[in-house]
């Protein structure tokens, strides 16, 4: 579960890239491939392993009009869940 | 028109391995003209043109190809994410440096069973000790690790140690998937196909398993879909996510597509392009249009967009029917027999995949 003091970073497997042809973020595993919507991307570019959830929550705000930490610490729960995202606490 | 995710190269039929359930051509003559370095190098282009963005590196034994280091080095600077899929026989300390140098992102071994004499019975050579002492050098040089492991009436029950093994190699991730009966698998289909009583032990033993292992490593389970109520949403469907290319060029929506009788398409002569969008083969099943009832009415039709075709065809002689998997398919008596036969007295015997002598190696590029 994703803290306010956590600080995820994608799990060593995963690499996040640019995709030309479908101007997205996408996230790249062995077995899967997630499309990134612009928000999601955003967030992910800030799971660095130094930030913490609540950095990052922070730092969305000016960008965006509104970012609703609940959601956001979901969207990352899911990611690790599934294995992507890795979760360091404190 | 939805774009490829990933694209499925098999590079060379060759194997030393000779499994019993290998789902390649039963006919590999076919295939020994195999596409040459630039015209591997040209696919991975027009690949990723295309919006491919994995390449699963298979075979047959990929690292029977001696430019595997070459085509893994094009992919990467593509972009494209670069997954090994291997038996690990041939994979050197040199060879491994080559491909992690060249940007290999992924390796997946194949396991046969959880101890030497079973795993190199089934794979039909000494093979058990190579492909541990593989997966310790692919986790020493800090690559992510996938164990493979095709599962049958002969190695189910062996569950609970092929998982223990998984753990103690430090594996990060393990694909336990049933046989699928295409290919050679399907001739030893009888042999193979576990009975309802081992599936429920293996079951109880992934879901502990899971729980204790939450966290460090995924087990992804695939149950045999003669046991399953609707059939498995093929490739994510036909044309939809997923492209093969086989050693000789043919481009095909699944792997096993070259057992329903469509039109080719080849790189030789057409772009990966012109193939997904517009040849025969492509076009064959994709969307729902094409589907017969129970599918055209049936709510699941865009979850598992009718099953497998290539099941259908060969269960059924036409590839246009429902998946006789599907308990509302009127063929699934063919799959029921099948389950009831299963794990009877009458202990059918596994034929080990033959293989022909290597395929000549193309000397000089082809002409473009």
């Amino acid at each position: 579960m994703t803290e306010p003091g956590s600080r995820p970073k994608l799990a060593p497997h995963v690499r996040l890239s640019f995709d030309q042809t479908r101007q997205r973020y996408v996230l790249l595993t062995p077995e899967a491939v997630t499309v990134l919507n612009d928000t999601g991307a955003a967030v992910v570019n800030l799971c660095d392993g130094q930030r913490t959830l609540a950095e990052i929550v922070a730092e969305l705000e000016p960008r965006y009009r509104r970012v609703p930490a609940d959601e956001v610490r979901h969207f990352l729960d899911r990611l690790a869940a599934t294995g992507r995202l890795e979760t360091n606490d404190g | 028109m939805d774009r490829p995710f990933g694209l499925l190269a098999e590079l060379t039929y060759a194997c030393p391995l000779q499994c019993p359930y290998c789902s390649n051509p039963l006919d590999l003559s076919r295939y020994g003209d195999e596409l040459t370095t630039p015209e591997w190098l040209r696919v991975l282009d027009q690949a990723r043109e295309l919006g491919v963005l994995q390449l699963h590196l298979s075979g047959g034994e990929p690292l029977q190809r001696r430019d595997l280091t070459e085509i893994t080095r094009h992919a990467s600077e593509l972009g494209l994410y670069t997954n090994l899929i291997t038996s690990a026989l041939g994979l050197s300390v040199r060879r491994a440096d080559e491909l992690r140098a060249a940007g290999l992102d992924h390796v997946q071994i194949s396991i046969q069973a959880d101890e030497a004499t079973l795993s190199d019975r089934i794979a039909g050579l000494p093979s058990f000790q190579r492909k541990l002492t593989a997966a310790r050098m692919v986790k020493k040089l800090d690559w992510p690790l996938t164990l493979n492991v095709v599962l049958h009436r002969h190695n189910v029950d062996r569950i609970a140690g092929i998982l223990a093994l998984a753990e103690e190699l430090g594996a990060d991730r393990i694909e336990l998937a049933h046989t699928q009966y295409y290919g050679w698998a399907r001739r030893n289909r009888d042999a193979l196909l576990p009975g309802r009583d081992q599936l429920d032990r293996a079951q109880t033993v992934v879901r502990a398993a899971r729980e204790r292992l939450q966290g460090r490593m995924e087990i992804i389970y695939v149950l045999p879909d003669y046991y399953s109520r609707y059939p498995k949403p093929c490739m994510g469907g036909w044309g939809r996510r997923q492209l093969t290319v086989v050693p000789n060029g043919d481009v095909l929506p699944c792997p096993t597509a070259h057992e329903v009788p469509l039109p080719r398409a080849s790189v030789r002569e057409h772009t990966l392009a012109w193939i997904w969008e517009q040849s025969p083969v492509f076009q064959a099943f994709r969307g729902t249009d094409w589907m017969p009832d129970p599918c055209r009415s049936c709510d699941r039709r865009e979850l598992d967009f009718g099953g497998c075709r290539c099941q259908a065809f060969q269960l059924t002689g036409d590839a246009a029917r429902t998946d006789p998997v599907c308990q509302l398919s009127p063929d699934h008596q063919l799959v029921a027999a099948a389950v009831r036969a299963a794990g009877g007295p009458a202990e059918a015997v596994l034929v080990p995949r033959t293989h022909p002598d290597p395929p000549p190696r193309p000397r000089r590029p082809r002409p473009a």
